[in-house]
């Protein structure tokens, strides 16, 4: 049974312009120590996917799906308060904005001891002993000294160290880390991914983690979800799907990594952008903009079809992986 | 802290100036000086009148007489008024406390409704509740002081009878002054009686002083919450599995407050503006009532030392709401 177990979810949210469907009708399952990699562009619905996961959507955020339990329990019909006493203890979440999900007005250690004062009910010498282990363990240097320090004091790297320390401070089995690097620097974004790999494999917690970038994806997961327009557009081991992706969407994704143009004079790019509340297509949605779009993929909405070791929503998967030789969508 | 009370002292310098001078100079422009005005119709001859001027240095020139005012308040000597002949500083410092006995208790009144129902209407944006909450608040702030507490008094005093109309204490009780607060003082000397005909005298004057710093705070904590609540942090807490009320009574009214309590403190102002008013029209014994009678009577001493020591009132408690607010804002307190 897997550790997560998500069938058919869909995310709407009510808005003045009407009803809008954020998330789609996915599919997703994450095995107990599975490492999970969501990708897509801005607005494709992941971190939707992951607020409802955690059940952090506002009360305008409806919910929806055929299953969604964690570890066998049921999270759609389970009472709010039961259901927080998973939040923060077996599933945890590390946000994008380190600098901003961290409250001002308290420490950095008030923060950290309150999750295990609430879901461990430790307090005193205990609990602040394993504060300070959990910010060792992110690897924070000085970390007795960083209990009394204030958020604005730490750097945006040290800031999602701290989150993570949050995040793992119950030892979660399931860790949803939703862009966690795209708000730092290039230097640090390595650190914190490397600690996140490093945590996940040290303490065979599953993770799922959302990005928009193929190359983190390539070097941490062990299978990825790519998400377009809040559907599934393609799910596969990392190692094939990278090797030989099958749906339009996904080859011309990887077709725009610096790594694999070289040589090219300009960079590969995907025209036009993800479809908006108003303007989503008759047929596939990826259709508009994809190179091999014809009558039937306008006209009809493609189911996920079985590819290989996963599946594609594509009627013509590609046959080899990769867009005809030295064309860019 | 020590360097940062002392620099907003120093800055305030130029504002007492500033006060003594407007208060020195409005009065005077006002027709009537002090003679004028005791003597009233009946007139008097010229050579007393010049007498009467003469011994209150009102012939000197007017900057004379404000060097000369300004010399003595710097050593602490307010005069004395023109109509009691009793030091300034001590008639103020007798009348104070009712004046800071019914302003504080307006000020409770006012967090204790409005903290809690800007919090509520916040959380429950868009209910029936918050509408209603956001409507009562700008009736309150559009209300004229005195109408207010005419219709008050009208309702509850003179048709219902449930509240006296006017006065601090029914005549009938005597309690020695020992904290200038009636409340403190009556419980102080065990008499039961006068404590509560004095909290039926301040019922009233509260409501109506409290009022627009109550819709004020209602307003200011409700828009401080709603931009709290789409913070960052408010979902981390969220996702820590904290139970609603820690998130909203902890993570969110700790950032809420910080702009709450700024709006707080500048409504000190305000309210003793308001106590001028209020204590007009309930007779409340307090400096408002006193600053009135002291216009009327021309009485400058008493006129200029009032606003000056009110003034300072108004400076102190900002400069506390200043050293709060550090308290509150950790950002703010590091940065000094």
């Amino acid at each position: 049974m897997p550790l997560l177990d998500i069938k058919n979810l869909s995310v709407e949210f009510t808005t003045r312009a009407g009803t809008f469907r954020a998330v789609d009708g996915i599919d997703l399952t994450v095995d107990e120590g599975e490492v999970v990699g969501i990708v897509g562009e801005s607005g494709s619905g992941k971190s939707v996917t992951s607020l409802a996961v955690m059940g952090l959507l506002g009360s305008n955020g409806r919910v929806v799906a055929d299953r969604m339990t964690f570890a066998g329990n049921d999270l759609l019909t389970m009472p709010a308060a039961q259901r927080r006493k998973i939040t923060g203890k077996d599933v945890a979440m590390v946000f994008q904005e380190p600098m901003t999900s961290l409250n001002p007005c308290f420490t950095v250690g008030f923060q950290i001891m309150e999750t295990l004062r609430v879901h461990e009910g430790l307090s005193g010498k205990a609990l602040r002993n394993r504060a300070i282990a959990l910010l060792e363990q992110v690897g924070i240097p000085a970390p007795e000294s960083r209990l009394s320090a204030f958020p604005h004091q730490l750097s945006g790297g040290m800031s999602q160290r701290v989150m993570i320390a949050i995040a793992i401070a119950c030892n979660p089995r399931l860790l949803v880390a939703d862009e966690p690097t795209t708000a730092l620097d290039v230097t640090i974004q390595k650190q914190i991914l490397d600690l996140l790999v490093q945590l996940q494999r040290e303490r065979g917690m599953a993770l799922i983690l959302i990005t928009h970038d193929m190359g983190v994806v390539a070097e941490t997961a062990q299978r990825v979800v790519v998400m377009y327009a809040g559907q599934v557009a393609e799910t596969r081991p990392v190692g094939a799907l990278f090797e030989r992706p099958r749906h339009p969407y996904t080859g011309a994704l990887l077709d725009a990594l610096p790594e694999r143009a070289l040589g090219k004079r300009r960079l590969p790019t995907i025209p036009g952008m993800v479809p908006g509340i108003a303007d989503r297509p008759a047929g596939c949605l990826f259709s508009p903009r994809c190179r091999f779009a014809d009558a039937r993929c306008r006209a009809e909405r493609p189911a996920l079809f079985d590819v290989d070791d996963g599946r594609a929503r594509c009627f013509y998967p590609l046959p080899d992986g990769h867009l005809a030789a030295g064309e860019a969508l | 802290m020590l360097r940062f009370i002392l620099t907003r002292v120093s800055l305030v310098i130029p504002t007492f100036l500033g006060i003594t001078f407007l208060t020195f100079i409005l009065i005077r422009l006002v027709p009537g000086d002090p003679i004028e005005v005791r003597v009233g119709e009946r007139g008097i001859a010229p050579e007393r009148l010049a007498a009467f001027r003469h011994e209150l240095g009102l012939d000197q020139p007017l900057w004379q007489q404000f060097l000369d005012y300004v010399g003595h308040v710097l050593s602490g000597d307010f005069g004395l008024s023109l109509v009691t002949h009793n030091s300034v500083l001590s008639e103020f410092l007798t009348l104070f406390p009712a004046t800071l006995e019914l302003a504080l208790c307006a000020m409770l009144f006012a967090t204790l409704i409005g903290l809690p129902a800007g919090i509520l209407a916040a959380v429950k944006r868009g209910s029936l509740f918050d509408h209603g909450v956001m409507g009562a608040s700008l009736t309150g702030y559009s209300m004229p002081i005195f109408w207010w507490g005419l219709l008050l008094i009208l309702f509850f005093s003179v048709a219902l009878g449930w509240t006296p109309v006017s006065g601090r204490l029914d005549l009938v009780y005597y309690v020695e002054p020992a904290t200038g607060f009636m409340l403190i003082d009556t419980l102080m000397a065990g008499d039961y009686d006068a404590f509560r005909s004095a909290l039926s005298h301040l019922i009233l004057p509260t409501i109506v002083l409290g009022t627009v710093p109550l819709a004020v705070v209602a307003r200011m904590t409700r828009s401080a919450m709603l931009e709290v609540l789409g913070e960052d942090y408010i979902r981390t807490a969220r996702a820590k599995g904290l139970a609603d009320g820690r998130v909203i009574g902890m993570h969110a009214l700790r950032n809420a407050l910080i702009p709450v309590v700024t709006v707080i403190g500048l409504q000190v102002g305000t309210l003793l503006g308001g106590a001028i008013l209020t204590e007009t029209i309930f007779s409340w014994p307090g400096v408002g009532k006193w600053l009135i009678e002291s216009i009327n009577r021309r009485d400058y001493p008493a006129l200029q030392g009032g606003v000056l020591l009110i003034a300072t009132s108004v400076i102190l408690v900002n400069l506390l709401v200043d050293v709060l607010y550090g308290v509150l804002n950790p950002r703010i307190r590091h940065a000094r």
